[in-house]
């Protein structure tokens, strides 16, 4: 009685080193990372973003779909800091909000294709009988060169902010599943895999324990990117008209609405774009950041858009 | 040689079928009625009915499927609701736009990419190396169709340098033609380059620590012999797989490119037809800038096993 005591103490005080040991760890991977110069950087820009998007109510000038009767397509002064569009409606609070659209869009595909891919990509990699099924299917996805796919699934679909979320999955998830599985075939080879495996643990913990924690850093800086490109992406369908419509702003169908009046006003097709290179030049630093500190092995690993 | 050249032949099989089956769904997803759109605001009950019979909407899917594999099968894409013509006619004649303008970017973001990788790998951790990277870096960054938007304004509409769209055919007008692919192909080099750029550095700085070039250098050749025969050959391989994703990279590019410089390529016949809901056109052009890519890959496959025995081997 009293030894097991001792052992549960014991243990318990084991597993509060750990913890401790852990935490000290990840203090020191954070600041790692801040002390790298690029994701520091990218860090500030990409946070002054969600900042502005987070704070629009509060931050934004006007209304953005009020319209000024006094100012149709005028320069950037001190009432509209960054111009007013042909219907006389403010460039900054329009694209204040149109971030908003941007990063919610980002992040449900980031969201979504995550998990996809991880289920997908863990399958093909462990279960070896569905492994040449589902990548031909993923291979068959990723025939369709760029964002074409997505245009025409988008197109579709309707334009709506689900259907741009939808359109956009279904084109990366493939990436993410090619990076999973990679990951989870070296992986499954790990001794440690096997003596969990001959310890009685059953495959879908071994599976999900064991082998996708191994996969979470690659995929986490895949990810990042995949964050970039998709506000890219997202910028092109609502460009294209198959985004989310107007009039509610998102900083694709600014640009597609300025692009009437580009010649006497191109301030409303400078700063969406602006705001749209900010933010995903920002992700693309964090991206490169968290590489570099994750593992450095990494380093060439860069997929194109 | 020929056994790796027929087993990459017959990969692309499997890959074509997927693709073939995601466009047939496509016009399957589409919620609402299409035939209403397609005939028109004035259209009786009775012409929609008709129509819809025309069009072969009323029947199965399944049924529907077979009927558009035994047409496809036959390299027969359909026909356009709405440009009353055949889908293959339509693409194929604007193929020839879309393809140079993707080999016209090609040519562009390999070179300024691979300088911007030597130029940064050389003078590796200055000013310059730094410089390199960072325009890379901008280039991933930036949307590319406001990029060609920016250099509209700028190239097109104050300076007057160069025309803000439209296209002149390489037959009537050489220097017309490259003066209307100009803007269009920087939009592209400029917004891909960065990738290339980024691989050739990595891929150099790693030859440029071998022992060979130290050898090379210790006897005396001149540098830059050093870094384009020696370095650049080695390093070359593992940037021709690149070139190879690249070109559907920009193929994709191109789609969105098109439309802002107003250029009759296959790009902006399928964002038309995506518009106007002409599905045949949408499909069609899915399916043949989809199978030009997986055949472009093809070839740099079979160009990487000739100029590296080991993969043709080992595959």
């Amino acid at each position: 009685m009293t030894a097991d005591t001792a052992t549960a103490r014991s243990r318990g005080s084991l597993a509060a080193e750990m913890a401790r040991a852990r935490r000290r760890r990840y203090r020191a991977f954070i600041g790692r990372l801040f002390a790298h110069r690029s994701f520091l950087l990218g860090f500030v820009l990409l946070g002054g973003i969600v900042v502005l998007a987070a704070g629009a109510n509060v931050i934004a000038p006007y209304n953005p779909d009020q319209n000024d009767y006094h100012s149709f397509l005028a320069p950037p002064s001190a009432a509209h800091w960054m111009g007013t569009d042909e219907f006389g409606r403010d460039v900054m609070s329009r694209v204040i909000f149109g971030t908003r659209v941007s990063l919610r869009i980002g992040l449900g595909v980031v969201v979504a294709s995550g998990i996809l891919g991880t289920l997908i990509g863990a399958l093909a990699g462990y279960v070896r009988w569905l492994d040449g099924a589902l990548m031909r299917c993923m291979d068959g996805l990723m025939a369709f060169p760029g964002v074409l796919l997505a245009i025409a699934l988008a197109a579709a679909l309707g334009p709506s902010e689900l259907s741009a979320i939808v359109a956009l999955t279904v084109t990366f998830t493939p990436r993410t599943a090619r990076i999973v599985r990679a990951s989870v075939i070296v992986t499954k080879r790990m001794l440690y895999v096997e003596a969990a495996l001959a310890a009685g643990a059953g495959h879908l913990r071994v599976l999900f324990r064991y082998i996708l924690a191994n996969t979470l850093s690659p995929l986490i800086v895949q990810l990042t990117f995949m964050f970039a490109v998709s506000i890219l992406a997202e910028a092109i369908l609502s460009f294209l008209g198959v985004g989310p419509p107007p009039p509610q702003p998102s900083l694709g169908n600014i640009i597609a609405g300025g692009r009437a009046y580009i010649q006497e006003a191109p301030w409303v097709t400078i700063y969406p774009g602006l705001a749209i290179a900010c933010a995903v030049l920002g992700l693309n630093l964090m991206g490169d950041g968290l590489r570099d500190t994750i593992d450095p092995r990494l380093r060439t690993v860069r997929e194109p858009r | 040689m020929l056994r790796f050249l027929v087993r990459r032949l017959l990969s692309a099989i499997p890959v074509l079928a997927v693709v073939s089956v995601v466009t047939f769904l496509i016009i399957w997803i589409v919620p609402g009625d299409v035939t209403a759109e397609i005939a028109g605001p004035d259209a009786t009950p009775a012409q929609i009915v008709r129509l819809r019979q025309e069009l072969g909407l009323e029947r199965p899917l399944l049924e529907r499927a077979m009927v558009w594999y035994g047409h496809l099968l036959h390299g027969d894409l359909g026909r356009s609701y709405l440009l009353n013509r055949s889908v293959a006619a339509a693409v194929i004649e604007r193929l020839p736009v879309t393809l140079s303008l993707v080999a016209l970017g090609l040519l562009l973001s390999v070179v300024m990419g691979m300088l911007l990788g030597i130029l940064a790998a050389v003078r590796h951790n200055t000013w310059i190396d730094q410089a390199a990277t960072s325009v890379a870096l901008l280039g991933l960054s930036v949307p590319d169709f406001w990029f060609g938007l920016l250099l509209i304004v700028f190239f097109g509409v104050q300076l007057h340098w160069l025309p803000t769209g439209g296209f002149v055919p390489l037959t009537r007008d050489p220097v017309g033609w490259l003066r209307s692919m100009t803007l269009p192909s920087l939009t592209l080099a400029f917004t891909q380059m960065g990738v290339l750029a980024r691989m050739t550095r990595s891929s150099m700085l790693d030859v440029l620590g071998q022992d060979y070039i130290r050898t090379a250098r210790a006897k005396g050749m001149q540098a830059w012999v050093v870094i384009f025969r020696h370095a650049l050959l080695n390093a070359l391989i593992p940037i021709v797989t690149m070139v190879g994703i690249l070109t559907g990279v920009l193929l994709g590019g191109a789609v969105v490119v098109e439309s802002v410089f107003s250029l009759p390529g296959v790009g902006r016949l399928i964002i038309g037809a995506i518009q106007r809901r002409d599905f045949p056109i949408i499909q069609g052009g899915l399916l043949i800038t989809a199978a030009t890519f997986v055949f472009v890959n093809i070839a740099v496959d079979i160009l990487y096993g000739w100029l590296d025995p080991r993969v043709r081997d080992d595959r």
